[in-house]
């Protein structure tokens, strides 16, 4: 399980790097699916089966359609690939590289050292447990969370709103902006 | 545990071996019921449909296969590469691994995975894909409308397809495919679950895009949708997945609603595919009989009724078991 782990995290973080540099929205967005996924299996890996096939269900097979749709129809050529090019130049990037870095290195110094590390055992946790603990001890959070998402359901039906419905709006035009006289002729 | 001991190596053979065997039967299953459909589609039709090559056309398969093989395997120069290639192997695997969960016999299956069904739902997840990436990549506007109409049929009818089985997994309190077949010795779900059958039914015709789902690849209005560009063997990929998913769903149903390998006299093996031959045979029939609706009226079919429809049926369910419990 921990070879899995390292592995399955390794591809996370290279994958993410790639959705950074990488100049074509499209092919950047598959890689942060691809990271996703990852992510999924360190989660498999640490236990937590459920969490991983939500992790793909909701994000991977969910979530990122639904940018990758966005994407898809702005039809970006070559042109905005130049201009992410032109925008990743060392000038920009390297300044907050190094500071990360300095944080990276703080981080794994304290782990190191503090003993922070736990060991990767793959115990499994059944979807039942987390049924209990989401519904038990942390309800108010789930039930927020519910509020939250049907408050953001109405707001979009409500953006989304059509009085009449589009086909037979575009049906009643067409029909208004034929000419009048066509229909008498055919038959005549 | 000892790793090296025979009895764990010869275990470990045999569970690869077998899961070899469905992995074939799978896929040839797929690829000849491209033949059988075509016959019984003539046979429901009243007309005569394939029967030259071979005895009754039994050999029409391979005709197929040489001749789909030989084909130009042509890319578009305009097209994006990568992601070209890419979209029919994500159609062919998604499908092909959800095969993973299903318990064929008591003995038989791949993999006893504890979160079982929540596989197929992510499998089904990254097969949206397949079709996005092949609508986008061919850079042509009947394949990019297709794929946008696929896509979105396919997320609306995720939605209910997850609610559909809850039902069933709250009777059974497991994800596990086993356990849920187990739990239909004496009733077979269906009827306890019917409306989470009907709503699962016609969810998984739409996952697999076909009659009357087929909306992406309506021939008459928009080509042949995302895999209008396709040719050889990517495009064969296309289609013998979506007989893959044909077979996948047939399986699932099975499982799910009709008591898996449960049935009197016969062997488990024989009820299994009995039962999934049946509801192959529906899929196909559906297709002969259905004319194929509006698409605005399949996405408001989706979400006006289907999803209200399993949100009750999850509700009553979780009555029921309460109260019985």
């Amino acid at each position: 399980m921990e070879i899995a782990f390292y592995l399955a995290a390794l591809v996370a973080i290279v994958a993410t790097f790639r959705v950074i540099t990488h100049t074509n929205a499209v092919h950047a967005l598959l890689y942060l699916i691809i990271s996703l996924m990852a992510v999924a299996v360190v989660f498999y890996s640490l236990g937590a089966p459920f969490a991983a096939a939500l992790e793909v269900i909701v994000y991977a097979g969910a979530i990122m359609v639904l940018f990758v749709f966005v994407v898809m129809m702005l039809n970006l050529g070559s042109q905005t690939a130049h201009q992410e090019r032109s925008w990743l130049v060392p000038r920009i990037w390297i300044g907050p590289s190094i500071m990360a870095a300095i944080l990276l290195a703080v981080l794994v110094f304290s782990f190191w050292h503090g003993g922070g590390l736990g060991t990767i055992s793959g115990e499994e946790l059944s979807a039942k447990e987390v049924g209990t603990q989401m519904f038990g001890p942390y309800l108010l959070a789930v039930e927020l969370a519910a509020m939250l998402l049907l408050a953001a359901l109405i707001a979009a039906s409500h953006i989304g709103r059509n009085d009449e419905p589009q086909l037979e709006r575009d049906m009643n035009e067409a029909v208004q902006r034929a000419p009048a006289g066509n229909d008498e002729g055919g038959q005549a | 545990m000892n790793w090296m001991s025979t009895d764990v190596l010869l275990a470990i053979v045999a569970g690869v071996l077998k899961a070899i065997v469905i992995l074939l039967a799978a896929v040839l299953s797929g690829a000849f019921l491209t033949v059988i459909e075509r016959r019984l589609l003539g046979l429901w039709q009243d007309r005569y449909g394939p029967n030259r090559v071979g005895i009754f056309g039994s050999a029409q398969l391979i005709a197929d296969m040489i001749k789909i093989f030989f084909k130009e395997d042509w890319i578009p120069p305009f097209a994006d590469r990568k992601l070209f290639v890419l979209a029919p192997a994500i159609a062919f695997a998604s499908l092909l691994l959800s095969f993973l969960i299903i318990p064929i016999t008591p003995t038989w299956g791949v993999a006893d995975l504890n979160i079982g069904i929540l596989f197929f739902f992510a499998m089904a997840g990254i097969n949206v894909y397949a079709v996005l990436f092949g609508g986008y990549a061919s850079a042509n506007k009947y394949a990019l409308i297709g794929a946008m109409r696929a896509s979105a049929q396919t997320l609306s009818y995720e939605v209910f397809m997850g609610l559909s089985l809850m039902g069933i997994v709250v009777m059974t309190g497991s994800f596990n495919m086993r356990d849920i077949v187990n739990g239909q010795e004496g009733l077979w779900y269906i009827v306890p679950q019917f409306f989470g059958f009907l709503t699962f039914l016609i969810a998984g015709v739409a996952v697999t895009h076909r009659a009357p789902f087929d909306q992406p690849e309506a021939e008459q209005e928009i080509a042949d949708g995302y895999h209008v560009e396709y040719s050889s063997m990517k495009f064969g990929m296309f289609f013998i997945g979506e007989y893959v998913g044909i077979v996948l769903v047939s399986a699932l149903l099975t499982t799910l609603f009709l008591g898996g390998w449960h049935g009197p006299l016969l062997p488990p093996i024989v009820w299994f595919l009995l039962k999934t031959s049946f509801f192959v045979m529906l899929f196909i029939l559906t297709r002969a009989a259905l004319p194929r609706p509006r698409y605005d009226r399949v996405m408001q079919f989706g979400w006006k009724f289907c999803l209200p429809l399993t949100l009750i049926n999850l509700l009553v369910t979780g009555v029921v078991v309460l109260l019985t419990a």
